[in-house]
C-alpha cells in the first residue's frame, strides 16, 4: 500500500511511493484514479474536499482548501494555502525550467 | 545497560566528546589569515569558526564566548584585524578564565598575511600540544547535551526522521540527558499542543509567546521558514511543515527555554528560542541551518541530529553532526553522506522502534569517539551572523529555581 493515514481524523493520505496519472488507486475501499504524476511525501485528498474545509494531518489543522479537491486528487499549493504565512516558492528564470 | 563514556575534562567540570583546537577570525577581513591557517594545519580537530561584521553585537560575543569554551574545545587562536570593534579582550579573558589555552594573532601588528599564517601555524602547535595534555574521566549520558534541526524537509520528514529522532529524545532524555529542539518558527501551528506539554503553566505561556513572536518577526521578513524544495518534497504550508519539524521533540515534558548560549541547567527537554527580541532589525532569525546548529552549540550541544529529506549534506565545526534521512529516494541518491536510512520506514523496511533505537545507539557511539559522515568528509561549516535578544523570563527555567 502506497498511502499513508497518519491519523483517523485526517482528510488527506501521503504517499510513501511516488503514482502515476491513471494509475488506480484504492481509498477507503473505493477505487480512485490518479489524476496527476504525485512524488513520495505528498498528500491525496481522502475524500472530496470543498473551499474553506480544513486540511487535517496528524490529526490537526495544516492549511485551508482554496479549490475544490476530488478524493484521490493531488492536495498541494494549487489548491490549499496556510491560515498562518504564505508559503513560497523558486522563481524560475532561464532555461533551467521550473 | 550501563553506558560507559570518556570525556575531555574541563577545568569548569564540563566534559567533551572531542578535543578541537579553535582558530576564530574575528572580522570577514581576517577570514582568509585563519582559513588558511587551519587548512594548512591539515589536522581533522582544528577547526574554522568565526565572526564576519565590523560592528559589535552582544549577541555574537555571547555565542562566541559560549562556543570557545564548550567541552568539545581544548584550545583556542583568536585572529584578529585590528581594528575591528569585536571585543577581543574580552573574549580572550573569557577562554583563559575557562582554564583554556588562547593566544591571539592580530594582522596589523604581526607582519601581514604570510607572517600571520606563519605565526598561527606555530601558534596551532602549540595549543594542539597543550589540548593533548587534557585528561580524561567518565563520562555518564546525563552530561551529555544533544541537539536536534531538520533541514530539507519533506513530506517524509515528519513521518519517518523525525519522530525517529522523538523516540531517541524520549530515551535520552530519560537517560539524564539535556535534550534540545529548536526554530520556533517552524512550530507556528503548534503552540498550544507544545505549551500543555510544558512542567509549569507559566513556561507553556513562554512557549506559546515564544511561536507568537516568531510568526511576528516571519511575517515581517515576509517569508515563513519555508523554502522552495519543502514544496517540492510535498509540504504545502508552514503549519503542516511545523507539525513534522514538532514530532523531533518527542513525547517528554518540556522544561525550559533556553536562547543562545544559555546553557540547560539540568537534564531533560528544552525548546531553543531562536528568533530575535524586539522589532526585527538584522534581517531574517536564521539565514541557513548551520546558524541553527551554531545555536545549539552555543548551549552546550555536544553533537546535533539532523534530519533531512531533500538530502542536507552539512556538518559543523566544533561539535559532529549526525545525519538522518528521511526520504528513501533521497537516502539512494545521497548514501554517501548520510548516517542513518530513516526513509527505508517509508517502504517497510524498518520501524519507528528500530530507527529511533539505531539513532539513540549511534549517538553514544559518535559521542564515544567515532567519526560521523559529515566529520569524515571534512563538513565543518560555521556561520554566526547579528542578533538581540533579551535575557530568558524567569519562568523560562522553573528547574534552575527547585534544584
Amino acid at each position: 500500500m502506497s498511502l499513508i493515514l497518519l491519523h483517523p481524523d485526517d482528510n488527506v493520505l501521503v504517499l510513501s511511493a511516488p503514482v502515476r496519472a491513471g494509475q488506480v488507486l484504492t481509498i477507503d475501499g473505493q477505487a480512485v484514479t490518479a489524476g496527476t504524476d504525485v512524488g513520495v511525501g505528498h498528500k491525496l485528498a481522502r475524500r472530496a474536499l470543498a473551499v474553506g474545509d480544513k486540511v487535517l494531518k496528524y490529526g490537526a489543522p495544516i492549511g485551508s482548501i482554496t479549490a475544490p479537491v476530488a478524493a484521490g486528487g493531488h492536495v498541494h499549493l494549487h489548491n490549499m494555502k496556510s491560515d498562518y504565512i504564505a508559503s513560497h516558492t523558486r522563481q524560475a528564470t532561464g532555461s533551467e525550467g521550473h | 545497560m550501563t553506558q560507559t563514556l570518556q570525556g575531555y575534562l574541563r577545568s569548569d567540570g564540563r566534559k567533551g566528546i572531542r578535543n578541537v583546537v579553535a582558530v576564530a577570525y574575528l572580522v570577514e577581513c581576517a577570514h582568509h589569515v585563519a582559513r588558511a591557517i587551519v587548512t594548512r594545519s591539515d589536522d581533522a580537530d582544528v577547526h574554522l569558526i568565526g565572526f564576519p561584521g565590523c560592528y559589535p553585537n552582544a549577541y555574537a560575543l555571547k555565542v562566541m564566548q559560549a562556543i570557545t569554551t564548550h567541552p568539545n574545545v581544548g584550545g583556542v587562536l583568536l585572529i584578529s584585524l585590528g581594528c575591528e570593534s569585536f571585543n577581543r579582550e574580552q573574549l580572550r579573558a573569557t577562554i583563559e578564565a575557562s582554564g583554556r589555552p588562547v593566544e591571539t594573532l592580530v594582522i596589523q601588528e604581526s607582519g601581514g598575511t604570510a607572517s600571520t599564517i606563519a605565526k598561527g601555524l606555530e601558534a596551532v602547535a602549540r595549543l594542539r600540544a597543550i589540548a593533548a595534555e587534557t585528561p580524561t574521566a567518565p563520562m555518564a549520558v546525563s552530561e551529555l547535551v544533544i541537539g536536534t534541526i531538520c533541514g530539507g524537509s519533506d513530506g517524509t520528514s515528519g513521518i519517518t526522521a523525525n519522530p525517529a529522532v522523538g523516540r531517541a529524545f524520549d530515551r535520552l532524555g530519560a537517560a539524564g540527558a539535556a535534550c534540545v529542539f529548536e526554530e520556533t518558527g517552524e512550530l507556528v501551528g503548534c503552540e498550544r499542543i507544545m505549551a500543555d506539554r510544558a512542567i509549569t503553566p507559566e513556561l507553556g505561556l513562554e512557549l506559546e509567546r515564544s511561536v507568537q513572536k516568531a510568526e511576528a518577526y516571519y511575517t515581517v521578513m515576509g517569508y515563513g521558514s519555508f523554502a522552495p524544495g519543502n514544496a517540492e518534497g510535498g509540504l504545502t504550508t508552514q503549519e503542516e511543515k511545523s507539525m513534522g519539524a514538532y514530532s523531533k521533540s518527542g513525547s517528554a515534558p518540556i522544561v525550559g527555554i533556553l536562547k543562545p548560549g544559555d546553557l540547560p541547567p539540568s537534564g531533560g527537554l528544552y525548546l531553543l528560542d531562536v528568533v530575535p527580541d524586539g522589532e526585527p532589525r538584522f534581517g531574517f532569525p536564521n539565514i541557513s541551518d548551520n546558524a541553527e546548529i551554531v545555536e545549539l552549540i552555543a548551549c552546550g550541544a555536544h553533537l546535533t541530529l539532523f534530519t533531512t529529506g531533500r538530502g542536507s549534506v552539512v556538518g559543523s565545526a566544533i561539535s559532529p553532526v549526525i545525519k538522518v534521512c528521511a526520504n528513501p529516494e533521497t537516502y539512494r541518491k545521497l548514501a554517501g553522506d548520510m548516517d542513518v536510512d530513516a526513509g527505508r520506514i517509508m517502504e517497510g523496511r524498518g520501524t519507528l522502534d528500530e530507527v529511533g533505537t539505531e539513532i539513540h545507539d549511534l549517538v553514544l557511539a559518535v559521542a564515544g569517539g567515532r567519526r560521523t559522515v559529515s566529520e569524515a568528509l571534512g563538513h565543518q561549516e560555521f556561520i554566526l551572523t547579528y542578533k538581540a535578544f533579551d535575557p530568558i523570563g524567569p519562568a523560562c527555567l522553573p528547574l534552575r529555581r527547585t534544584s
